[in-house]
Order: structure tokens, then C-alpha cells, then sequence
């Protein structure tokens, strides 16, 4: 393979450093640079990818993804994750500890980290536990975390509902410069519930999960973040309210931030009227008011990182009565269409250098990584996708081991072409994956 | 003279059929109902078929009515629980569901403590799917049990007044007579505390009113839910002694009602706290009605699911049933 890329002509958006233009990018032994040798110009030295027509982006950003290395091998693997990344076109994704260990040790860093050096297509990143096992009892090792090389740490899956623990740990944690990351759901509010709490779980007899249990949570990481002066990050944002509270906290000045999930604005919980365990995730799916004020949310600034949230689970473990599925669906392959049909084509509610700039460079500038750019001398993770691509999602055509999507069957625009990382073509829609 | 066809070979909720559909069931059961009252309580019309009673949650009268519905109609019967099944051992149910069809079961009736489990099935199988209890979600077959006897006894259903009183967020009786009760034109009020009667079911075309009082002189029907205080944690309502207090059908709320309104209950019922012993025996009370009415109604759901043609409406038309 070719050391050096010559990507030509395509639409360049940088929005980490106000960029969008047509031209072309270099780039030489997996760093971006203005021009290459003249000896490496031209069909015989570097690698040329034809642009013309489309988008040349900064390699996408997740940074909430399940891969379910080490312990649920069956759903996913670090391998079949970072595939199912590369080809959304995420180029960085980073994993939740709720893996079985839990990621709340040095040691089970280690493994993930080594795991993902030698399987992993695309860049992966870890988080550790916030408390020991997710418990929310006892701090993890937070220090001896943020050494073996976490990027943050959150309980994701579960909330520490220990107000107490949850200060301390944030205190601490901050001590590391290390951002504490929130699944945001208090547990004695949202009970045994499965799906929103409203007009259809009172149809269907399902028990309710309220947004009031993610508003309390929001609301407590807010004033946290406030008396600690640490950030705290609130995921997967699901209610009208949390984003008004989310608002109001960040027009004052708190370091408090939040991301959006494209399931949480592309299905109302209406979608569960027959019961399809596909549509059941955590948070739950809300409704359309709640989805208004979310997209009303990302085209203000309240919140600032897109993500999928992907979650994978065997058909076997979905295909059971629905209060006994586990929550969450597939998301990376399906997470950039997405967000373009809704935000972009559909609801125009913000442009796309916009939509890029949630997937690039705020994430990596919220977790410190040294990516989300096109600058000159920056690691060549690029990204080249068609906004306007018409593709139908199919689940059998998923890189995953699983199969848990709502979105098959749907018609979709916008899709990752190619996905570079580290200067090395790793996916592209023709011709698939580059192993 | 026309009958509606019915073309479903599953009844998982009445909230997914017209009212034409609902009336046809209703139709048909009422002339099953003869068959109960002759010498010989039996009919040829599942004869060769297998009925499986699949009832992963307890139920006595229920079971047993659909035993007996199918027994009439000369289906052979297989009573299976969930601690008598391999679900015991760990298998999923749409495993044990689909061995069941292997053992070319016909009909499926299954009781289920999760919402949405009948329809599960009901999507998989090749198999009739009954439903008889769904978690919270619905009880199609008492649903219809009630509007059966509310008709029977008053002629009508269309403008009824119904009081549906109790545990309302918990109950799959009530979703289910709401869905008929409304869709056939009746007034349907929920009366109970504001912890069981929340105001999200206001979506379903309903009154809500959090007092016994303020509904006893104006309905024609009440149906009392049985407090399932055994499944719910404390918060809903303080103890059975205020329940009763504000919302028990004590013997002197009873001296209020009209003469005509009939008092239903779908059973098991807690005597003393819900209603009171005198008044569930006494004048009014259609509680065994609702019983014997269940057996009818069984026997035209399961025949009507399979393939059997409706009966014609005994009444002129469909919608004249409705007045």
C-alpha cells in the first residue's frame, strides 16, 4: 500500500479550523501535509482518490459506542465494532466500560487497549467506570485509570444514584483532568419501566421509564458541575426538559455539556405499538415535542456532540417478551445517514460543515484527542462522504455480529464513501474492507 | 342482511379490530350461548383440532372457561403452566411456543405476565393466538365478556354510561373494555386515585374522575377492579382502608345508584375492600352473568379464529346492535 494519499478535488470541510472549499489533500506516512514530493505526485507515487463531487471530511468521532469486548463476544466484538465504525465512516470511537469485567481496572484497560491494537480497524479509544463494577458504591481506581490511559469516565448503562459518591467522584476526577461522562436516569423514578412513560405505555400496559427521571439527573449533574467546576458530560439526551435545563445551566457559564443520539430524533415512542423489541433502548424513545426541543437543542449549541449510542445485541436476546429484551440497538452504520437525513435534509436545522464539526472536532476537543481536523501535521484520519447518497439500510449487510436495528427497510441520504485511518484506506463503500 | 367476515387468526388486542369486528364476535357469541343451555353442551366445530391452554401466570376462572369453551366446540385440550413447561429450565418462550406448534396445536391461549407476549406469538406462529392477559395490556376475551353482558342485560351499548372503578394503571381488563366499551359508542369514566387513574389515559377518549361519589347517580354500569395491592409497591395509594374509604362499593354508596345499573367485577373479588359482600350478592350484581357469558364468548373467539364464518347478527344489522 501506498504511504502517501493524493485525495483530489472534493468538497474539504474542516470545521475545526473554519474550512470549506474545493481542493485537494495530501497525505504522507499517516499525516496530513500541504503537498507532497514531486516524485510522489501523480499515478506512479501516491495512492490518487477521485473526490470530485463529494465531501472530505475529518475522520468521524464517537464517543459512545458498546463494543462488548471483554465478556459478550457473542454480540460484538472490538473487531466487528470498529468495522461497523469504519464503515459509518468513524474513523475514532470510544468504548463503555459496562464490558463483563467491568472496565473499572488498569488491567482490563490494558486488554481492551491490546485488543484494539491488534483487531481494531479504526481508532478506539477507552473510558473507565466511574465506581467499582458500576455499582455506584465505591469510586474505581480512578487515578490508576486515568494513567493506564482512559479518555473519561462514566457508569454508562447505569446512573450512580449516590449523590455523595457521585461529588467525590467528580472531585476527584477532576483531580486527573479526567471528564466524567452521565447516563442519566434516576432509578427510583424510572423503576422497572421499559419504554417512555405517556400516552403509549398507558396503551400498551407497559410500565412507564419518565423523562422526569432523566431531568432529575441532568439537573443534579448541572449543579455538580457547577460546584465542582468540573465538566460533566450528560449522554444520550432524550427529554425536551433536560435540554431546557441543559440550556439555562450553559448560558451561565457551567461546564456542562451533552450529546444527542439520532434515535432520539428520528422515532417517537409510538414506534412500540407492536411490541418490536428493536425499539426498545435506554433512554427510551419520546416524543415528538421531546424530539423538537433536541434538535432545537443541537441547532442552538446546547448540545454539542452527536453520537450513536451503538449497542449490540444477539437476535436470540432481543427476540423475547418485551419487557425482558435487553435495551439498545445498532447505531454506527446507520449514525451519520441519519443525522444528515433529519438534521440536514429534513429539518435544515443546521448546515453541514455543522453537522461535521458535532462529529469532529467537538468530541475530540471535549475528550482531549489529538483528532476531528484537517490541520496540516494532524493524524490523517479523513472521512469521504456523499450527503446526498439514497441508500436503504439492510441489516444483513451489517459488519456487526448482530442484528438489532429499527432502521431496516428505511430510505435514507448521506453516507460515508471512504474512510481513511492513519493515512490508509480502511473501508470504502465499493469495494468494502481493506484488511 | 350482511355478516362481517372475520379474517384474523388471532385476537391479541381489541384495540387492533373495528367495531364491526368486535360486533361480530359479540354476534357469535351470543348464539354460542344456546348451546350452553341445552342437554347436550357440545358442537362439532373444532372437532380435530388441538387447543393448548399456555398459562404462564396464574388463573383459575379463565383457564377454565377456555377449557370449557374449547371442550364445547370438541377441540382436544393439552393445560400446560409455566412451572410445569421447560421454561422452567431456562427456555424462552417463543422456544416452548414453537414446540407446541411442532406438536400441531391448532389454537395457542396464553396468559402472560408481559405486556405484548400474545403478539409476540401471534407474529411467529402459524398457530391461532388467544390472547387471555397480557401483563397490563389488555384481556380481550373479558373485555368482550362485559360488553356481552352490558348488551344482554340492557339492550344496548351505544350511550351506555360506564364506570370503570380501581386499579386502572395496573389492569388489562380495563384497556380492553375501554377499547370496545368506547368503540362502540358508550361513555367509559375512570374513577380511582390519581396514582392508578394518571392522566395519560385521558388519550383514550375517556372521563377521568378521582371520586366513587361524583359518578353513583349517574351511571348505568359499574365495574369494580380488584385492588392487585400484591403487585404494587406502597406509593400508589396509602393502604386498603383509605381505598375503601374513598373508592369501595359500600353498601350505602350502593343505596345511590340507579335501580337499572348493573355492578360487574371480573374476578377474583376482594370482598369488604372493593365492594362490599351484600352489595356484590345483591341487586344489581352481574357478577355470575359475567361468568357464564365468558364461556360464550370463548367459544365464539376461538371458532371465529379458526376459519369458522360468523354467525348472522341476531339483531338486524350491526349497527342497530349498536343502539
Amino acid at each position: 500500500m501506498n504511504a502517501s494519499l493524493h485525495i483530489k478535488g472534493g468538497r474539504i470541510i474542516d470545521p475545526a479550523n473554519g474550512i470549506d472549499r474545493i481542493g485537494d489533500l495530501f497525505v504522507r506516512d499517516g499525516i496530513i501535509v500541504d503537498s507532497l514530493p514531486k516524485n510522489e505526485k501523480g499515478e506512479r507515487g501516491a495512492e490518487v482518490i477521485d473526490a470530485t463531487g463529494k465531501v472530505v471530511s475529518p475522520g468521524l468521532i464517537d464517543i459512545h459506542v458498546h463494543f462488548r469486548e471483554p465478556g459478550q463476544s457473542h454480540k460484538e466484538t472490538i473487531a466487528t465494532g470498529a468495522r461497523c465504525a469504519a464503515a459509518g465512516g468513524f474513523t475514532t470511537v470510544v468504548c463503555m466500560p459496562n464490558t463483563s469485567p467491568v472496565a473499572d481496572s488498569p488491567a482490563t484497560i490494558a486488554w481492551i487497549q491490546e485488543r484494539a491494537a491488534s483487531t481494531a480497524c479504526v481508532n478506539v479509544f477507552c473510558t473507565g467506570a466511574i465506581t467499582k463494577g458500576l455499582a455506584g458504591e465505591e469510586m474505581a481506581p480512578i487515578g490508576a485509570l486515568a494513567a493506564a490511559g482512559v479518555v473519561a469516565l462514566t457508569d454508562d448503562g447505569r446512573c450512580v444514584q449516590n449523590h455523595g459518591v457521585m461529588r467525590r467522584a467528580v472531585e476527584y476526577a477532576r483531580h486527573y483532568g479526567l471528564p466524567v461522562m452521565d447516563h442519566c436516569q434516576e432509578t427510583t423514578l424510572s423503576a422497572d419501566g421499559v419504554m417512555n412513560e405517556g400516552e403509549w405505555s398507558t396503551r400498551l400496559g407497559l410500565p412507564g421509564w419518565p423523562s422526569l427521571a432523566e431531568d432529575l439527573i441532568v439537573a443534579r449533574n448541572i449543579l455538580l458541575a457547577e460546584e465542582t467546576g468540573h465538566p460533566i458530560h450528560c449522554q444520550h439526551i432524550s427529554s425536551a426538559r433536560s435540554v431546557r435545563l441543559l440550556r439555562e445551566a450553559r448560558q451561565r457559564g457551567v461546564p456542562i455539556t451533552a450529546e444527542a443520539c439520532p434515535h432520539h430524533i428520528a422515532l417517537t415512542d409510538g414506534e412500540l405499538k407492536n411490541f418490536d423489541t428493536n425499539f426498545k433502548m435506554n433512554p427510551p424513545l419520546r416524543t415528538q415535542a421531546d424530539i423538537d426541543e433536541i434538535i432545537a437543542g443541537i441547532s442552538d449549541g446546547t448540545i454539542t456532540i452527536l453520537a450513536s449510542d451503538h449497542a449490540p445485541h444477539a437476535t436470540y436476546e432481543k427476540e423475547v417478551e418485551f419487557d425482558r429484551a435487553p435495551f439498545g440497538i445498532l447505531g454506527l452504520e446507520t449514525e451519520l445517514a441519519l443525522f444528515l437525513e433529519i438534521l440536514l435534509h429534513q429539518r435544515k436545522a443546521l448546515t453541514l460543515p455543522q453537522i461535521l464539526g458535532m462529529l469532529t472536532v467537538n468530541p475530540a476537543k471535549f475528550l482531549r484527542l489529538d483528532r476531528g481536523t484537517l490541520s496540516t501535521g494532524a493524524p490523517a484520519d479523513i472521512t469521504i462522504l456523499d450527503p446526498d447518497h439514497a441508500w436503504t439500510v439492510d441489516k444483513n449487510e451489517s459488519s456487526s455480529l448482530s442484528r438489532n436495528t429499527p432502521f431496516h427497510g428505511h430510505s435514507l441520504r448521506g453516507r460515508a464513501l471512504t474512510t481513511i485511518v492513519g493515512g490508509k484506506v480502511v473501508w470504502d463503500l465499493e469495494s468494502g474492507f481493506r484488511s | 342482511m350482511t355478516t362481517h367476515q372475520w379474517k384474523h387468526k388471532d385476537l391479541c388486542a381489541l384495540a387492533d379490530h373495528t367495531p364491526d369486528e368486535l360486533i361480530t364476535i359479540l354476534d357469535t357469541a351470543k348464539a354460542f350461548k344456546g348451546v350452553g343451555e341445552r342437554n347436550l353442551k357440545k358442537v362439532p366445530a373444532l372437532r380435530g383440532k388441538t387447543l393448548v391452554n399456555f398459562f404462564i401466570e396464574p388463573s383459575t376462572r379463565t383457564r377454565i372457561s377456555f377449557e370449557l369453551a374449547a371442550m364445547r366446540l370438541s377441540a382436544d385440550v393439552i393445560n400446560i403452566s409455566a412451572s410445569a413447561s421447560s421454561l422452567e429450565k431456562g427456555e424462552t418462550l417463543l422456544d416452548t411456543a414453537r414446540n407446541l406448534e411442532a406438536l400441531r396445536a391448532d389454537l395457542i391461549v396464553i396468559r402472560h405476565q408481559s405486556a405484548g407476549s400474545a403478539r409476540f406469538l401471534a407474529d411467529r406462529l402459524n398457530a391461532s393466538v388467544i390472547n387471555a392477559g397480557d401483563g397490563a395490556h389488555e384481556h380481550p376475551t373479558q373485555g368482550l365478556l362485559d360488553a356481552f353482558t352490558i348488551r344482554e342485560k340492557l339492550g344496548y351499548i351505544k350511550g351506555v354510561h360506564v364506570a370503570i372503578v380501581g386499579d386502572i394503571l395496573f389492569s388489562r381488563v380495563a384497556r380492553s373494555n375501554i377499547q370496545l366499551l368506547t368503540k362502540l359508542g358508550a361513555e367509559v369514566t375512570l374513577v380511582g386515585p390519581s396514582t392508578l387513574v394518571p392522566a395519560t389515559f385521558a388519550c383514550l377518549g375517556v372521563k377521568l374522575v378521582h371520586s366513587i361519589d361524583e359518578v353513583l347517580e349517574e351511571v348505568d354500569v359499574i365495574n369494580l377492579l380488584r385492588i392487585q395491592y400484591e403487585r404494587q409497591r406502597k406509593e400508589y395509594f396509602p393502604g386498603l382502608g383509605e381505598y375503601t374509604a374513598r373508592f369501595g362499593l359500600t353498601k350505602k354508596r350502593a343505596e345511590r345508584i340507579k335501580p337499572e345499573c348493573l355492578i360487574m367485577h371480573p374476578g377474583p373479588m376482594n370482598r369488604g375492600i372493593e365492594i362490599d359482600s351484600d352489595v356484590a350478592d345483591g341487586r344489581g350484581s352481574v357478577i355470575l352473568d359475567q361468568v357464564t357469558n365468558g364461556l360464550a364468548v370463548r367459544m365464539a373467539v376461538l371458532y371465529l379464529c379458526s376459519g369458522g364464518a360468523p354467525f348472522a347478527p341476531v339483531t338486524p344489522s350491526a349497527t342497530d346492535s349498536l343502539s
